[in-house]
């Protein structure tokens, strides 16, 4: 994908590093089995965003940027953390979640191919990159996405899934803020705010569930369908 | 500024909702802000019959003549949803709970201002955000009545459509990056249309895939309709008529909007996708429709099938289809929130949503079992309905411009779904009713409802009012370059 005859600096070369262990934290959700490391492994990824953010700032001196590194290390990293374990029954985090659709050798096998589509699909796009940090963060950011879609498709538990959406949404922004970094403040901010009410309203959704049915094993819930 | 005063009375009204006193006050509160909120849109749909664009704050807050129809759309059925709510919340879902009663009022406000925010915001980052924001505030009228099914629709609901706004998201920002390329203006949509043709085709086809692919999951195309009948089969009556305006309509409307910008770039393969998207949309909801037991679910369906033929009407192209699509999309809203106040009232007739065990509706409940059969034919697309109006326009657009095969499958597909609702419907009216089949009498607030939603059905079958024709044309325009 690179150009090898550029150089790189080194804001560019920390961005990659931070883009790679980015992507190594997707996969981990893919392998991951316990709950509670799959929400430390979200705050993980989200601390992976914010310095992606906070290098592309820093290399072009953009505020904004370092403002929506700030915004992400607080929304996500802390808040929407601290919200999801504040709503849900400590019980649920202590589980190890063994049912899933798919077993995670193959899982993982999955994520490598969607990766690799990925980079087909990003491919004719790069060439209009202005920017060669583009080339690191949008495929890296495109593939987290459709790599959480998989792990909410195949995950059966309520938070795993949960989480799964909001490592959807990194991928978008990690993508987003090297592809969109002058998107006006008030929209990042909205956003962040947005993904924080999606985050609270699945956790209070969750504990009705495990109140009134008493499982979060949603994909065992199949009442409603076509017969 | 009447859009920012919309906003605030929804919001208002909201707050308002919640304060703790009886039963009364917060569908009072509800009814007189719906109220406002219609007659200032009917003034945004006036003001933007005579000059192009209301705008409250420029390049953020504003409504072209597209935005003001969806805008008269979702502010009428918020107010005849609001009058129907009335008596259906009080005696059915909420029954002697007045604290349920109040969260009820205030959740519902909220759904309505995220409603109210999609098709006046110009940004299209803040599009999305309202988007999301329809979710969030809708989610708990859809798990309203906190049993297991009601919970797991829920869930489906909002994984099933943040999943969408998540690939929405990642579209959204690459157009975005698109019309970085060619320039630094604001990122509304009549800027992009206008740069548009100096826009890498790639970037704006990957950003077209992942909107149509996120916002197809919200607005229930096919194959990411699953919660679509889930939710509605859960949500109160009332509130399906608004996801099928919101989820639906509003979100569609995003999608539409997609169509002139890309035409800019190369070729109309937009026009393709919609096409191709609105088929398999109209053809899997047509044969889904003969198989329904829920009464609900066949309105769901029915709710997708329409998607479904705006979408292939959009496709097709050109001012007659595009004038067409705008016409259906009018109507499919008017006829479907009046269906479902009719399902509401048969549910309050006979206390069941199960096609199989309601007979007789004639004997027990006969206005109820007017409305449905008129609801049945008004949305099925018999005339003189409004939608046979649209529909016929449609199809005609579609073999004048030479899609043969399209047309063809279309009016299959139409005519199967309009034997499949009949069929269903027609069994629920007539037939020997079971015998102690009780339910509630209907309210009059309930009865106002279904005279005002049904008005404009029968009426804009029939005629098309200057103004309203003249709007419709405008909009229509927007659809294309």
């Amino acid at each position: 994908m690179l150009d090898h005859n550029t150089t790189l600096s080194i804001f560019a070369k920390l961005d990659a590093l931070a883009g790679g262990l980015f992507l190594l934290s997707a996969f981990g959700m893919v392998a991951m089995r316990q709950v509670l490391a799959y929400l430390n492994l979200f705050a993980l990824q989200s601390v992976l965003l914010a310095s992606s953010a906070f290098v592309l700032g820093y290399q072009y001196e953009s505020n904004h940027l370092i403002a929506v590194a700030g915004i992400t290390l607080v929304v996500k990293a802390v808040l929407i953390t601290w919200l999801l374990r504040r709503t849900i029954d400590r019980e649920v985090y202590a589980r190890r979640e063994i049912s899933q659709a798919l077993n995670i050798p193959s899982s993982l096998l999955i994520a490598m191919v969607l990766t690799i589509i990925v980079y087909f699909v990003s491919s004719p796009l790069l060439s209009f990159a202005s920017d060669p940090t583009i080339k690191f963060n949008l495929p890296i950011g495109m593939a987290g996405l459709l790599i959480g879609a998989y792990v909410v498709t195949v995950r059966r538990e309520a938070v795993p899934q949960v989480i799964g959406i909001l490592s959807m949404e990194n991928g978008a922004f990690f993508a987003g803020i090297s592809i969109a970094s002058s998107l006006p403040l008030i929209a990042e901010l909205a956003a962040a705010f947005d993904v924080l009410i999606i985050a609270l309203v699945m956790g209070l959704l969750t504990r009705r569930i495990h109140e009134r049915v008493g499982t979060t094993a949603v994909g065992k819930m199949v009442s409603l369908r076509e017969e | 500024m009447e859009l920012i005063i919309i906003l605030v009375i929804a919001l208002l009204a909201a707050g308002l909702s919640l304060i703790p006193v009886g039963k009364k006050l917060a569908p009072a509160i509800t009814n007189i802000g719906t109220l406002a909120i219609f007659l200032l849109s009917l003034r945004v749909a006036f003001v933007a019959i005579k000059s192009a664009e209301v705008v409250a704050l420029k390049n953020w807050v504003a409504c072209d003549s597209l935005g003001a129809i969806i805008l008269l759309l979702v502010a009428f059925v918020g107010l005849t949803a609001s009058i129907f709510s009335w008596g259906y919340v009080e005696k059915r879902v909420a029954v002697n709970n007045p604290y349920k009663i109040r969260r009820y009022y205030a959740l519902y406000n909220l759904f309505l201002f995220s409603m109210l925010a999609i098709p006046m915001l110009s940004n299209i980052a803040l599009v999305w955000i309202a988007v999301g924001l329809t979710t969030v505030s809708s989610v708990f009228l859809v798990a309203f009545d906190n049993t297991s099914e009601s919970l797991e629709a829920a869930w489906k609901y909002i994984i099933l459509t943040s999943m969408g706004a998540a690939f929405a998201l990642l579209g959204v920002l690459i157009l975005y990056w698109g019309l970085n390329t060619v320039g630094h203006g604001p990122f509304t949509w009549a800027e992009l249309v206008k740069l548009s043709p100096g826009i890498p085709g790639d970037i704006l086809k990957t950003a077209f895939i992942f909107i149509l692919i996120g916002l197809g999951t919200k607005a229930g195309l096919v194959p990411f309709h699953t919660w679509l009948p889930d939710a509605y089969s859960q949500a109160p009556a009332p509130v399906c008529a608004l996801l099928s305006i919101a989820e639906s309509t509003t979100v569609l409307y995003v999608i539409l909007r997609m169509q002139p910008i890309l035409q800019g770039a190369a070729g109309n393969y937009a026009g393709v996708w919609f096409i191709v998207f609105g088929l398999i949309s109209v053809g899997v909801a047509a044969f889904l429709i003969i198989q329904v037991k829920d009464l609900k679910r066949l309105f769901a369906f029915s709710t997708i099938e329409h998607m479904g033929i705006i979408l292939v009407a959009a496709g097709i192209g050109g001012p007659a289809a595009w004038y067409a699509a705008t016409l259906q999309i009018v109507s499919h809203a008017l006829a479907k929130s009046f269906a479902f106040f009719a399902t509401g009232s048969s549910l309050m007739a006979t206390g069941n949503q199960d096609i199989a065990s309601v007979r007789g509706l004639i004997r027990t409940s006969p206005v109820s079992a007017v409305s449905l059969a008129v609801a049945g034919l008004a949305i099925a697309g018999a005339p003189p309905f409004a939608v046979f109006l649209s529909e016929f326009s449609i199809l005609k657009a579609g073999l004048t411009s030479g899609q043969y095969i399209a047309s063809g499958l279309l009016a299959f597909f139409i005519v199967i779904a309009f034997w499949g609702v009949m069929y269903h419907i027609n069994r629920m009216v007539f037939g020997r009713p079971e015998p102690g089949s009780k339910g509630i009498p209907l309210r009059a607030s309930n009865i106002t409802a279904l005279l005002l939603a049904g008005a404009p059905i029968v009426l804009l079958g029939l005629f098309l009012p200057g103004p309203f024709n003249k709007l419709v044309h405008l909009a229509s325009i927007l659809l294309g370059r």
